[in-house]
C-alpha cells in the first residue's frame, strides 16, 4: 500500500546506518526479513460453534516492522485531526479510531484488495487500510476536492472501489445487510473472494442484522461480520444495551470467534481463519475485543460514561502499537531509535499532507449537482431558489 | 378535540418564582423543551421518555438534562441503538394507554422506525374505528445541521405531513418550543414534534404566560410573526429566523413582508395562510426540505386553489436544493436556503427584481 513506499526510504538509509552506533545490540533479524518467524498471540480465541484456529501466528519481522509503522500513521492521523476539529477545519462529526488500529491492520494482512470490506463512520483508518492516502482523508475531512469522495461526502462517507471498500455508512446497522449484499455478489459471481462486514457493539443489537445474518446463512454467503466491541455504544455501556453482550455467539447457530481486537497478530490469525472457514460454510462472526480511546465523536468528550482510569489502564496495559513496538525489540528487529525514527517520519508525512490539503481547493458550485445520477436523463435540478440556480442533469 | 387556549394572564402561586413582574424573561429552546417536558411529566404520571442517550448521558442534545434523575429509570429509559424495535415498544405501550414521548437522535434515524410510525401510529385510530387511539409524540432534530452530511441531513416535514392519522408541528422559538410540545403530549394522537439542532442553543423572550405550566399553544394554528401588506413569507422552524431577517432587509427597501411561523404542519393552517395571501397578492413559501413535493408545493397549491383570484404574481417556492446534502461548506451554503435567497423571490414576487439569472 502507499504507506510502505514512503517509509521504505527511510528504511533504507537505516540499514546503511553502520552498527557500530555503540549502543545499539547486535541485530539478529533485519527488518525487512521475510523469514518466517512464529509468534504466539496474548490470549486464546474463544469460540462458538466452531474450532478455534491456533494461537502460533505466522508472521515475519518485515511485516512486523509494517504493523509498527502502519499502526502508527493512523494513531498520527487521528490525532491530528482531533487538532483540525478543535481548529474548526473539520466540521460536522468526526469519529476517531484512536485504540483500534490492529484491527483495520491486522484484516488487511489475512486478506487481499479483492476481498470486500464494508463499514460504519469510524472509517478513516479503514480507508487507509484499503489504500487511500493520507491528502485523501485530510482533504475530504476539510471538504476539498482532493478528498476520498472529492469534499462531498465527509468524515463518514470514504469509499474505494477500486480496492473494494464499500463505504463508509452513517446510520448505524446499515452496513451490515450491504455487507452480506456484496458477499451476495461474490458468490453469484463465483468469485473467491469474501467481504468483512464492520460493526459495533451498538449496532449489534440492529434487527437488521439477524434479518442479513438468516438469509447468508440460508444462502451460504461468504460474509464474515466483524463486531468492533469497543465496549460503549456513543455513551451507553455494552452491559446496558444488550442482555447478552457475548457477541460473537449472538448468531446462534452461525458460528463465532471472539479475538483480542488489540493484538494486531490474533487480528491477523482470525480473519485468515475466518476467509477460509467463510468459502466453504458460509458466514461467521467475529468479535474483536477492543478501544476507542476518544468519545464516541468529536461532540462527545468520552468521560462521562467511563473513567479516565480506565482509558488509560487499556493505553498503558494494551495499547496495539506499544505491543508491536515490545515485540520487535524482543526479538531485535528493531531498535528503540529506530522505532523513533519511523514515529517522527510519521509525524512529518501527516504533516504534509495536512499541508498541501490546505492548500487544495473547494469543490466548484457546479460539483453541487454532480454525480445525483448516472444517468440524468437530462432532467432539471435546482438550488435554493428554483429559478436562480438550475442544472440539467446529465 | 382541541384543548381550549388560555388567553387570560393568571399567575398560579407555584409558577411566581419563576416569572419576573416587569423583565422580559429569556429562554433557550433546549430549556424551554426541557421544562415542559419535566412539567407534563409531573403532572401525569403515564407520560414516560425513551430514546437513545436521553437518561444517563442527559441527552445527547441535552435536551432530557436532569430528567432521569427526577423521574427515576422506569420513567426515562436508556435504549439500545435499534429505532425499529424501540418506536414499535413505544406504539405499543400508546396502545394500552400510556403517553411515550419517543426521542429519535435525529429524523433521519426515524426512517428506520417509519412503518412503526405510520402503519402502527397513525392508521390505527382509524382502522380500529376509534378504539385503539394513539397518544404518542415523536420528538427529535430535524433537517440540516452544519457539516453533518447527506445521510444527517434530510427534512422530514413533507414526508410525515402528507400522512392522515398523523400531527406534525414545528417550533421556532421558545414559546412555540413549550406550547407546542406540552400540547403534543396532551393530544390523543399520535405527534410528530420536529425540532432543529441550531435552534437548541438560540435564547427567546418568555413572557409570564408561557412559563406558566398550563401554558399551551393550539394545534393546527399558524402565527403572525410579523404584519405586513405587501408580500407574504411562509416558513417553519430554522427558515422562520431567515425569514424575519430578510423581512427586515426588505422593509428597507419599501417592500413590507408578512411573515408567518407555520407552528404547524399538518393540521396546516390554511386559512391564515390564505387570508393572509388575500390581503398581500403575494406569496413566498420557505423550507429547508427537497423542493419536490415539499410542504411549500402543498401551501402553494392551497393558494392557487383557495385564492387563485388574489394573486398579483406566480407563487415563489425557496427549499433546499435538489441534491443530497453536500458535505464542503461551499457546496453545502448552497444546499440551505440562504436569507439573500427569500429576499430575492419576495422581490420577484413584487416585480422588484432584475431578470432571471443565468442557468448554472
Amino acid at each position: 500500500m502507499a504507506l510502505s513506499r514512503i517509509a521504505s526510504s527511510s528504511h533504507a538509509s537505516n540499514l546503511l546506518k553502520p552498527l557500530s552506533t555503540a549502543l545499539s545490540i547486535r541485530r539478529l533479524i533485519s527488518s525487512d526479513s521475510t523469514v518466517p518467524l512464529t509468534i504466539e498471540t496474548s490470549l486464546p480465541f474463544i469460540s462458538h460453534k466452531c474450532d478455534a484456529p491456533p494461537r502460533a501466528v505466522d508472521t515475519s519481522a518485515s511485516e512486523l516492522f509494517s504493523f509498527f509503522r502502519d499502526m502508527a500513521t493512523m494513531r498520527r492521523m487521528e490525532i491530528a485531526a482531533d487538532s483540525l476539529y478543535k481548529a474548526k477545519l473539520i466540521r460536522g462529526f468526526c469519529h476517531l479510531y484512536d485504540g483500534q488500529e490492529a484491527v483495520a491492520i491486522g484484516m488487511e494482512a489475512a486478506i487481499t484488495k479483492k476481498d470486500a470490506i464494508i463499514t460504519a463512520y469510524r472509517d478513516h483508518c479503514t480507508f487507509i487500510g484499503r489504500g487511500g492516502t493520507l491528502l485523501e482523508v485530510f482533504g475530504e475531512l476539510m471538504g476539498r476536492i482532493c478528498g476520498g469522495s472529492k469534499g462531498k461526502g465527509g468524515s463518514m462517507h470514504f469509499y474505494r472501489k477500486q480496492t473494494n471498500f464499500f463505504g463508509g455508512h452513517g446510520i448505524v446497522g446499515a452496513q451490515i445487510p450491504l455487507g452480506c449484499g456484496l458477499a451476495f455478489a461474490q458468490r453469484y459471481s463465483k468469485e473467491e473472494n469474501v467481504t468483512f462486514t464492520l460493526y459495533g457493539d451498538g449496532a449489534a443489537n440492529q434487527g437488521q442484522l439477524f434479518e442479513a445474518l438468516n438469509m447468508a446463512a440460508l444462502w451460504d454467503l461468504p460474509a464474515i461480520l466483524v463486531c468492533e466491541n469497543n465496549h460503549y455504544g456513543m455513551g451507553t455501556a455494552e452491559w446496558r444495551a444488550a442482555k447478552n453482550p457475548a457477541y460473537y455467539k449472538r448468531g446462534d447457530y452461525v458460528p463465532g470467534l471472539k479475538v483480542d481486537g488489540m493484538d494486531v497478530l490474533a487480528v491477523k490469525q482470525a480473519c485468515k481463519f475466518a476467509k477460509e472457514n467463510a468459502l466453504k460454510n458460509g458466514p461467521l462472526i467475529l468479535e474483536m475485543d477492543t478501544y476507542r480511546y476518544h468519545g464516541h465523536s468529536m461532540s462527545d468528550p468520552g468521560s462521562t460514561y467511563r473513567t479516565r482510569d480506565e482509558i488509560s489502564g487499556v493505553r498503558q496495559e494494551r495499547d496495539p502499537i506499544e505491543r508491536v513496538r515490545k515485540l520487535l525489540l524482543a526479538h531485535d528487529i528493531a531498535s528503540e531509535k529506530e522505532l523513533k525514527d519511523i514515529e517522527k517520519q510519521v509525524r512529518k508525512d501527516v504533516d504534509d499532507a495536512i499541508a498541501k490539503a490546505k492548500e487544495c481547493p473547494m469543490p466548484d458550485p457546479s460539483e453541487l449537482f454532480t454525480n445525483v445520477y448516472v444517468k440524468g436523463l437530462g432532467v432539471e435540478s435546482f438550488g435554493a431558489d428554483r429559478k436562480e440556480v438550475r442544472a440539467t442533469l446529465p | 378535540m382541541l384543548r381550549a387556549i388560555r388567553h387570560k394572564n393568571i399567575l398560579p402561586a407555584f409558577s411566581a418564582f419563576r416569572a419576573f413582574s416587569s423583565s422580559a424573561k429569556e429562554m433557550t429552546v433546549r430549556e424551554a423543551l426541557n421544562s415542559a417536558l419535566d412539567e407534563e411529566m409531573s403532572a401525569d404520571p403515564k407520560v414516560f421518555l425513551m430514546g437513545e442517550e436521553v437518561g444517563e448521558y442527559q441527552g445527547a442534545y441535552k435536551i432530557t438534562k436532569g430528567l432521569l434523575d427526577k423521574y427515576g429509570p422506569e420513567r426515562v429509559l436508556d435504549t439500545p441503538i435499534t429505532e425499529a424495535g424501540f418506536t414499535g415498544i413505544g406504539v405499543g405501550a400508546a396502545y394500552y394507554g400510556l403517553r411515550p414521548v419517543v426521542e429519535f437522535m435525529t429524523f433521519n434515524f426515524s426512517m428506520q422506525a417509519i412503518d412503526h410510525i405510520i402503519n402502527s401510529a397513525a392508521k390505527s385510530n382509524y382502522m380500529s374505528a376509534g378504539q385503539i387511539s394513539v397518544p404518542i409524540v415523536f420528538r427529535g432534530p430535524n433537517g440540516a445541521a452544519a457539516g453533518v452530511g447527506a445521510q444527517h441531513s434530510q427534512c422530514y416535514a413533507a414526508w410525515y405531513a402528507s400522512c392522515p392519522g398523523l400531527k406534525v408541528l414545528s417550533p421556532y422559538s421558545s414559546e412555540d418550543a413549550r406550547g407546542l410540545l406540552k400540547a403534543a403530549i396532551r393530544d390523543p394522537d399520535p405527534v410528530v414534534f420536529l425540532e432543529n439542532e441550531l435552534l437548541y442553543g438560540e435564547s427567546f423572550p418568555v413572557s409570564a404566560e408561557v412559563l406558566d405550566s398550563s401554558f399551551c399553544l393550539p394545534i393546527g394554528k399558524a402565527k403572525i410573526e410579523r404584519e405586513g401588506k405587501d408580500v407574504t413569507i411562509t416558513a417553519f422552524s430554522k427558515m422562520v429566523g431567515y425569514a424575519l431577517k430578510a423581512a427586515e432587509i426588505l422593509a428597507k427597501e419599501g417592500i413590507s413582508a408578512e411573515v408567518i411561523n407555520l407552528r404547524s404542519i399538518r393540521p396546516l393552517d390554511r386559512s391564515t395562510i390564505n387570508a393572509s395571501v388575500r390581503k398581500t397578492n403575494r406569496l413566498v413559501t420557505v423550507e429547508e426540505g427537497f423542493p419536490q413535493h415539499g410542504v411549500g408545493a402543498e401551501i402553494c397549491t392551497s393558494v392557487i386553489e383557495e385564492s387563485f383570484g388574489y394573486l398579483d404574481a406566480p407563487v415563489e417556492r425557496i427549499a433546499g436544493a435538489d441534491v443530497p446534502m453536500p458535505y464542503a461548506a461551499n457546496l453545502e451554503r448552497m444546499a440551505v436556503p440562504q436569507v439573500e435567497d427569500i429576499v430575492r423571490a419576495a422581490k420577484r414576487a413584487c416585480y422588484r427584481s432584475v431578470p432571471l439569472a443565468a442557468t448554472a
